[in-house]
């Protein structure tokens, strides 16, 4: 099992990957088909081909902007289930290295009404995932 | 799927449940009575989030005579595992097209 933390080193400057993260165009070729704006508050949708359990639509909104190092988003999976409340969030953060640029994508899990504290939910969740990596294999 | 990692996001987001299931992690299995004297919260509200997590299926209750002993439901966890992977294989799978996407940028 692996917590949602993907992290890489790109030969590349922040700047440029920056780019890669933010601008709309450049996204859709990596990612998914959107209307993203790099501005807090915007609400944007991430379209990809609709699957049996999913409509292939991904409701976010922009929660920071701090280029060239940190981006951040709500994500939520939309659908026809009204139960479907649940989001998580996706947190890019960039830190430059002598051969270019550490890229870690966060993901984690947090409730609708929590929103407004979500940087707490968000440590909690990371050391939840953290502590059930290391207990489900005694289980 | 979803409906169910709905319900066990649900019931993980509230802290206080989701340091109980922590405890019933390390601890195998516990009564309310030992659950209560470390939550420090009434009695009651340790019954209710023990309802909720059951509810979503992450533990399950066990009696023993006059005691109910309440463990992790391993079957529970699935769904949580399941999204994990799923998110997993999916973001290796963006940071290599990002990786061709950048390495093609002037």
């Amino acid at each position: 099992m692996q917590t949602l933390i993907v992290e890489k080193e790109f030969p590349h400057p922040p700047e440029k990957v920056w780019k890669a993260l933010s601008d709309p165009q450049i996204m859709s070729l990596w990612l998914m088909e959107n209307d993203f704006a790099p501005n807090v508050g915007r609400k944007f949708k991430f379209r990809a081909k609709p699957q049996p359990n999913w409509n292939g639509v991904v409701d976010c909104e922009v929660l920071a902007v701090e280029p060239p190092k940190r981006l951040s988003y709500a994500w939520g999976l939309a659908g026809p289930d009204p139960a479907a409340g649940f989001q998580t969030v996706v947190t890019w953060t960039l830190a430059p290295t002598t051969g270019g640029t550490h890229v870690r994508m966060e993901q984690s899990g947090f409730r609708e009404d929590q929103q407004a504290n979500y940087q707490g939910a968000q440590y909690g969740w990371k050391m939840f995932f953290g502590k059930l990596e290391t207990v489900l294999p005694t289980l | 799927m979803r409906k169910q990692i709905d319900l066990v996001f649900k019931s993980l987001a509230d802290p206080t449940r989701r340091a109980i299931f922590e405890h019933l992690c390390h601890d195998g299995r516990v009564t309310v009575h030992s659950l209560t004297g470390r939550a420090r919260i009434s009695q009651p509200a340790v019954s209710k989030h023990l309802r909720l997590l059951k509810q979503a299926g992450l533990v399950r209750p066990t009696r023993e005579g006059r005691e109910t002993y309440y463990s992790v439901s391993k079957k529970g966890v699935i769904p949580l595992i399941d999204w994990l992977k799923f998110y997993s294989a999916f973001w290796e799978d963006r940071f290599g097209r990002l990786e061709t996407v950048l390495n093609q940028m002037p």
